[in-house]
């Protein structure tokens, strides 16, 4: 084992959730660095969507006689996927609890409805799309759906890359069962879903709420 | 071009090849550009193949893999870096001399074309900024704050070698630009629409915008990287405010770095989408709108100037200390006002552009703005001024460059106030008055710095000292060559003379062209000071061995350490009572006592990692700017693979018992208290090997 520091000299923040074992002090150190540093890296990929949100707002008048918000989205569509995302937080927070009392059996349930949400929430984002390609609303017809189409599909992307961490983590957790970096992992991802579901948010306020009313 | 060639080959064909056009178009302008661009081009390819059999014949290749490119320590990654830097000085500086003969030259016309001119200014922004200054600061902090903060490592190491990798690759991919040419011509700024597909088809662009977005991603995992070290990893007792100040520069730079970097990614990512993608976002037409670019790359480039800033801030404050045998003067207020630079940094953007049809209210916002972060600056330079008051100056070469940095950074920011006012901007915007401030301050500030930091950080990487008789001649040569390069484009801006001509029609900017001409050879005599510099000190290492640690009687904790350091730095964590903690150790006779106890140290494995991410980075880029789209999947899917793989990896620790801790650690305490201690009068003889005579031993300072 390292050296560990003679005193301590400030309180240090623990993850009692985590459960991370004997070795509890020592783990909850070296794991709190990598959840401090995915929060402080989350800042970063915040200031991202917020620029993309400011620079669709000054691209609204931008649509050059295309199709406009009122021609293109559907509300009914966005709000499924409002509700799948808000849901699959909530999974993610069974998931969270599941993880805390060492439920492995119950903790991959509810990762894999989690997943699932998540699937169907890209489902139905790639269907609206789709229809909105249909109707003309391609990114090269004018800067507002340029705009449109740089912020929206962005989430989605990220909304991706979330869930292949996850099918990643599952599969650790299959090779290595339920050690400590799987769990820090778990942590890990949980920030971000809830910080995709904060940007979704946002992105219905700001884009379609928004842009119907 | 049949249809299985353009497949592989995407849109690259023969004529990327530098000396293509000279082949068709005979005209003496074509043939002199053609051989210059071939002979820049054969630089390339002949360095890294000198470079690849060079290793080979030392038969050093197992080495360099398994102790410097898979190696996760901060201080090898750091070195790494700055050696990237000082390679793409090299580069950029030769691109300089080259604007510089061509305008001396350039009434009427001149030698080069203004497609190469071009070229030439805009690798020359690029790379001086994105893989010359950011590699560089990069590579200091990376080295030094984990040693001043009594840290083993950063926080995440490997994270850290994949920031390398992506600089790395960034780095490279402007060198292939030579190769398989061209390079952008749209400037280090690349304005749209000038830049949009429309105007610039070409790979130019494509090229600029990765190997911009390559930095700029590793330049935002850096930051993260170096703030959560600063905020978790500090020795115990370490508090904020006892920390030196060079690491707090370096925690205000790394939040740049986190807010700061996002701003360039979003730009360059969506002028990517319009030249890929067809999107609208900022072309003339469709209701696109240019202006949304110039607001997000100066939301970035601000913060980027400070960036650039604080690291040489925090390294002069370093180098006034030491070298005046002094505690610095006003400590906390020269944290607060790096703190209140900082956030100041993000609220006066607009000031690059003024002109760009704001109402004048706005503009006297951000000119006051402006003028606003000249009072934290203004304190600082009080406080190192007292710092010096009534010291025991030592003139070394850190301290001819931090002098020089002070005398003359006061006047470049006497200009930069002269631009905030916006009136005064209508005048001398976009004109040589603008390109000679910001030399200004990035000359004296950010590359003195790096310099006074090489020279003083030196002896602790390597363990033998920069011989001082060149260094003398290179700081020397900077501060003269800079004065004789910039000070004539001020004249030359006020004259009207604008930024970025190839060529010009006005009898009377000869004579000072021609001045900033000798002033960029006498830069070039610097360059070469540098190099003569560290050769010499490689063939002289053994007499100016300063294996102790200590040359300069330090002050902060990265001194009480061997030169070079042991992998893991600190044999114990060290326990910090105060600022400046190891000169307070010298001072009550604590230093270098005899641990009670050592403990087993868990280091981070070697890794792959940066190398991979580095390999396909390049390749992914490379595949984008030749539409090779094969490349560009396969890169794709290897990296993800990669970065999936890696979760997978259990064993990412290795252990140096504590029996090998001690053994190490004793036998350098042994040849320590066998050495003896000097004073300052001495530091720079061969008499110096590292122990410094404190003052409280008797030692006249």
């Amino acid at each position: 084992m390292s050296q560990r520091p003679l005193a301590l000299p400030r309180p240090q923040a623990r993850h009692p959730g985590l459960n991370l074992g004997a070795d509890h002090a020592h783990e909850a150190d070296s794991r709190e660095e990598m959840v401090f540093g995915f929060w402080v890296f989350m800042m970063s990929d915040l200031i991202i969507f917020g620029l993309l949100m400011a620079t669709y707002v000054t691209m609204l008048g931008g649509t050059a006689g295309g199709p406009g918000p009122k021609a293109l989205f559907e509300l009914k569509s966005v709000l499924i996927q409002t509700m799948l995302l808000l849901v699959s937080s909530a999974t993610f927070g069974m998931a969270s609890i599941a993880l805390k009392y060492q439920e492995k059996r119950r903790l991959v349930m509810w990762l894999l409805i989690t997943l699932a949400l998540g699937f169907a929430f890209l489902f139905f984002e790639l269907r609206d799309f789709h229809t909105m390609f249909e109707k003309g609303g391609v990114p090269s017809r004018s800067g507002y759906l340029s705009a449109f189409f740089s912020l929206v599909p962005l989430h989605g992307l990220h909304v991706a890359g979330a869930s292949v961490w996850l099918v990643a983590l599952l599969g650790q957790m299959a090779v290595h069962g339920l050690d400590a970096p799987v769990k820090t992992g778990i942590l890990r991802l949980g920030i971000l879903w809830h910080f995709l579901d904060i940007v979704w948010i946002g992105i219905f306020s700001l884009v379609y709420l928004g842009g119907l009313s | 071009m049949s249809d299985t060639t353009s497949l592989i080959f995407g849109r690259l064909g023969w004529d990327a090849l530098p000396f293509w056009s000279m082949l068709t178009d005979h005209s003496w302008l074509s043939i002199i550009n053609g051989v210059i661009a071939t002979g820049a081009a054969g630089m390339v390819v002949l360095g890294a193949l000198a470079a690849v059999i060079l290793v080979t014949w030392l038969g050093k290749w197992r080495y360099l893999w398994s102790e410097w490119l898979t190696s996760p320590d901060h201080k090898k990654i750091g070195i790494m870096f700055i050696v990237i830097a000082l390679v793409m000085l090299a580069r950029a500086i030769v691109e300089a001399v080259f604007m510089r003969a061509q305008q001396a030259v350039g009434l009427d016309s001149g030698f080069l074309t203004a497609e190469h001119f071009g070229q030439l200014f805009t690798t020359h922004g690029t790379i001086m900024v994105f893989f010359m200054a950011m590699p560089f600061l990069t590579g200091i902090i990376n080295y030094v704050m984990p040693l001043q903060i009594g840290a083993r490592d950063l926080s995440f190491p490997v994270l850290n070698q994949v920031s390398l990798g992506l600089t790395a690759a960034g780095a490279a991919l402007v060198m292939i630009s030579l190769v398989l040419a061209p390079f952008s011509i749209g400037g280090w700024t690349g304005y749209p629409p000038f830049t949009e597909l429309a105007r610039n088809p070409g790979a130019g662009v494509d090229y600029w915008i990765w190997a911009v977005t390559l930095s700029t991603l590793s330049s935002t995992l850096t930051g993260v990287n170096f703030a959560v070290t600063i905020f978790k990893k500090r020795a115990p007792g370490m508090t904020l405010m006892r920390m030196p100040l060079f690491t707090w520069t370096a925690l205000c730079t790394a939040i740049l770095m986190i807010f700061g970097m996002p701003p360039l990614t979003v730009a360059t990512g969506l002028l990517a989408l319009d030249r890929y993608l067809d999107f609208h976002m900022f072309t003339t037409d469709l209701g696109g709108n240019m202006m949304n670019y110039v607001n997000l790359f100066w939301a970035f480039g601000h913060p980027e100037v400070y960036i650039l800033i604080l690291p040489p801030f925090g390294i002069f404050s370093e180098v006034f200390a030491t070298f005046s045998g002094k505690r610095i003067y006003g400590y906390k207020i020269l944290v607060i006002a790096t703190m209140c630079i900082a956030v100041l940094s993000f609220t006066v953007w607009l000031h690059h552009f003024f002109t760009m049809g704001q109402s004048a209210h706005i503009n006297a916002a951000f000119g006051i703005a402006t003028m606003l972060i000249g009072i934290p600056t203004g304190v600082k330079v009080y406080d190192w001024m007292l710092t010096m008051y009534r010291g025991r100056i030592r003139l070394s070469v850190p301290m001819v460059y931090a002098i020089g940095f002070i005398m003359l950074f006061v006047l470049g920011g006497m200009t930069g106030i002269i631009l905030a006012t916006p009136s005064v901007d209508y005048q001398v915007h976009n004109s040589l008055f603008l390109v000679a401030h910001f030399h200004n301050m990035l000359i004296p500030g950010l590359l003195f710095g790096m310099l006074s930091a090489t020279n003083f950080w030196f002896p602790k990487a390597t363990g033998f000292r920069l011989e001082e008789r060149w260094g003398y001649r290179a700081a020397f040569c900077w501060i003269i060559g800079f004065m004789l390069a910039f000070f004539p484009l001020y004249v030359l801006g006020m004259m009207g003379m604008p930024r970025r001509s190839v060529a010009y029609f006005e009898p009377q900017y000869v004579p000072w062209m021609i001045v900033a001409g000798i002033g960029a050879l006498a830069i070039l005599c610097a360059l070469l000071c540098l190099l003569i510099q560290l050769w010499v000190s490689i063939r002289d290492r053994h007499t100016n061995n300063v294996f102790a640690g200590d040359p300069w009687d330090g002050r902060t904790l990265e001194w009480s350490t061997a030169s070079p350091p042991p992998e893991y730095n600190f044999p114990v964590i060290p326990e910090v009572h105060s600022l400046d903690a190891f000169m307070t150790e010298k001072e009550g006779g604590r230093a270098w006592r005899v641990p009670d106890h050592y403990g087993d140290i868990e280091m981070p494995a070697n890794s792959v990692m940066g190398v991979v991410i580095g390999l396909t980075s390049l390749a992914m880029a490379f595949g984008l700017v030749w539409y090779m789209w094969w490349l560009v999947i396969a890169a794709g899917v290897i990296t993800l693979a990669a970065i999936v793989g890696r979760g997978f990896v259990r064993h990412t620790h290795r252990i140096i018992s504590a029996d090998e801790v001690r053994t190490t650690h004793e036998r350098w305490l042994e040849r320590l208290r066998q050495t003896a201690p000097i004073d300052r009068s001495r530091e720079q003889s061969t008499d110096n090997h590292g122990r410094a005579m404190p003052p409280v031993e008797g030692a006249v300072q």
